[in-house]
């Protein structure tokens, strides 16, 4: 089940490298600094030394007492990436391309970003290590997430608005990789999640293995054994695969989150393991939300950082052999589950990690007391208190 | 032997080069590219590539992904586009070709897809965003439909690669000529001197080489000749001019704007 690394950059049948021509050379160049570094020791020691001093290093798993004994079942866990320096776990993943990036002595680095989450991450990883860098953001995502464009302009970016199409996060990866083709030999493309043409899939997943690798050793410490389940919300996939890939070979029951939206019977969702079909975008064969003919569907989520068409390839891969159970939580139910963690537990969660919390919510009974669910806790709410709220006044309207 | 094949070697044997004409099918409407493809034949234009929408043309330029964008709103999709193609089939010879991306073949089936295409009278497929590594079932299908399977090669692919890319290459190999999405306006670069002049000496006649992305007048398309080229492709200047015009005009002036380019593929 554990593919280390995938040969010809496949997970079964997913993954591999549909691209242009012109970036052939590009990622083939990135996977051989890849397979250098990762096991290079300097770059694991200052990499080491980045993620504790600055992002923060590791983050605490903390028992939810109160979730708990309100739900009356399994011990739930959480694992705070949402204390991570920017408050979400992307900075694992920033920090490691970006490091990566200045050892190619690449001079300049471009990124994508939907909410503006990887993008401000990518910004701080930058201003950090000295690099410039420029992030596409579909406009509409512009519009809806001005601070997050402030934030990013304040830390150093310029922020690139694209106009085409849906003008949300899979045009901004349009747009992002038609920059790579164009400036091919200088530029760095630092891609968000566990997704796009290999390497990408794999580098990113061991980037925020982090997450699991602690999990795995803070639980053996707590509860002297591995968690009898895991369970993260999926968009592109990378908190989640961080979170699985270091506990696949385990005893652990693993569920991945996706955004149900108005549900995955309308057309109004992101939920592409649920509902979607196999299919080629960005580089990779996975499974997309698309029509009959391959055109690729609008998404909707909440959560904008769920609001994605595809999924990683490994994921796909391990739907198709069961290892993981794919399933969704509706916009309501994620929206009450940010609720009840804010007033249960005293925390925030980010509007994407609130699907995994309501999944917990709805499972934990199922265990016994002695059992100990860990939640992947993927970001911070700050970001979307007024999305919550506009919510929130839109439903009393409602029922008026 | 196949249209494509025959079409560059009759040119071949007028001492012609050949000039290569792209448009996105149901752009600005149906009509409008069927009186596109009447004003490329009455023009000269040796062979048609006829893109077929995809919703995330990554790697057209905005003029490309503007027409791509507005003929799927109008409602093109696989029917109606093989319909276009049997009426087009109806008016000339020519060699048709089709440019697309994977997933729309890929989700069909690639040889459910191909064979539908080439029934049509679809003759070649170009996709941008098909790697060799990944082609197998692809070139399997292309092969028992005996369709051409082109190729696009970039001016950093490495010899060896443009070796193992000529190998399962039929029709033509298709040279990018920039660093860029299609319809990039540049001048010319010595970048793109130096990859024609290294590919021809690595095809070695095995092949035509034809040059595209950012053509856009036939000064340059005159240029690239001159250097090697053995067609010359243009599309987003065709959509350019198409953008700008009523429907009633589209067929004389895409014809006037042919000729034009067709001059200078004609040696003196
Ligand atoms: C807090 C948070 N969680 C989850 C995600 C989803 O991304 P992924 O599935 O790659 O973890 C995002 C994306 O922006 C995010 O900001």
């Amino acid at each position: 089940m554990k593919i280390k690394y995938p040969k010809a950059g496949k997970f079964g049948e997913f993954g591999g490298r549909y691209i242009p021509e012109t970036l052939v050379p590009a990622v083939e160049e990135l996977e051989e600094a890849y397979l250098k570094f990762k096991n290079d020791k300097d770059f694991k020691n200052e990499l080491d030394y980045y993620l504790r001093e600055y992002a923060g290093r590791p983050t605490p798993l903390y028992f939810a007492k109160n979730l708990t004994e309100k739900i009356g079942g399994a011990k739930i866990y959480l694992k705070r990436e949402d204390l991570l320096h920017g408050g979400a776990h992307k900075i694992n993943n920033t920090l490691g391309q970006a490091l990566l990036a200045k050892k190619m002595k690449k001079k300049r680095i471009i990124a994508e970003t939907g909410a503006g989450q990887h993008g401000v991450a990518t910004a701080m990883a930058c201003a950090a290590l000295g690099l410039p860098s420029e992030i596409y953001m579909g406009y509409k995502d512009t519009q809806r997430q001005k601070l997050n464009v402030f934030r990013m302009n304040l830390l150093g970016s310029s922020v690139h608005p694209v106009m085409e199409g849906t003008q949300t996060l899979k045009n901004a990866i349009n747009e992002a990789i038609r920059d790579w083709i164009t400036n091919v030999k200088t530029t760095y493309y630092l891609l968000g999640s566990a997704v796009g043409p290999h390497p990408y899939p794999v580098m990113v997943r061991d980037f925020q293995s982090v997450i699991g690798n602690e999990i795995k050793s803070q639980m053996k410490e707590i509860e002297k054994k591995i968690p009898d389940a895991v369970i993260a919300c999926v968009g592109g996939g990378s908190n989640a695969i961080g979170t699985f890939y270091p506990l696949l070979d385990e005893d652990t029951e693993m569920f991945g989150i996706e955004a149900g939206g108005e549900g995955i019977e309308t057309d109004h969702h992101s939920a592409t393991l649920n509902a979607g079909s196999k299919g080629v975008l960005h580089g990779m064969l996975t499974y997309l939300l698309q029509d009959r003919e391959g055109q690729i569907l609008d998404t909707h989520s909440i959560a904008a950082g769920l609001d994605y068409p595809g999924v990683g390839p490994e994921h796909s891969y391990l739907k198709d052999n069961k290892r993981v159970k794919y399933d969704s939580v509706s916009d309501q139910n994620a929206i009450d589950a940010f609720l009840t963690l804010a007033k249960y537990e005293g925390i925030i969660p980010a509007l994407e990690s609130s699907h995994a919390v309501a999944y917990a919510i709805k499972i934990a009974r199922k265990f016994s007391k002695s059992n100990s669910i860990v939640i992947t806790l993927s970001g911070r709410g700050d970001k979307d208190v007024e999305v919550v709220e506009n919510y929130l006044n839109q439903n009393v309207k409602n029922k008026k | 032997m196949s249209k494509i094949k025959n079409k560059f070697l009759e040119l071949k044997s007028k001492k012609q080069k050949a000039l290569i004409a792209y448009v996105v099918a149901g752009y600005p409407n149906e009509n409008g590219t069927l009186s596109a493809i009447r004003g490329l034949v009455k023009g000269g234009a040796d062979i048609i590539e006829l893109g077929l929408p995809f919703s995330d043309p990554l790697a057209d330029g905005p003029v490309i992904q503007n027409a791509s964008y507005i003929a799927l709103q109008k409602g093109i999709n696989l029917s109606k586009f093989l319909s276009l193609v049997k009426k087009i089939r109806k008016e000339t010879d020519l060699p048709l070709v089709l440019m697309t991306y994977t997933n729309l073949l890929y989700k069909q089936g690639y040889d459910k897809f191909i064979s539908l295409a080439r029934k049509a009278g679809i003759n070649g497929f170009i996709l941008p965003d098909m790697a060799i590594e990944e082609a197998g079932e692809y070139l399997k299908a292309i092969r028992k439909n005996k369709a051409d399977s082109i190729f696009l090669i970039s001016p950093n692919t490495s010899p060896k690669r443009i070796k193992k890319i000529v190998s399962v290459s039929s029709g033509f190999l298709y040279l990018v000529s920039v660093f860029g999405t299609t319809g990039k306006k540049e001048k010319i670069q010595q970048y793109t001197i130096d990859a024609i002049k290294n590919t021809k000496k690595l095809v070695d006649g095995k092949i035509p080489i034809g040059v595209g992305f950012g053509i856009s007048n036939p000064k340059q398309a005159k240029f690239f000749i001159k250097k090697g080229a053995d067609a010359i492709i243009i599309g987003s200047a065709f959509l350019r001019l198409i953008e700008k015009l009523p429907q009633k005009d589209i067929e004389t002036k895409i014809a006037q704007f042919t000729r034009s380019l067709k001059a200078v593929t004609i040696s003196q």
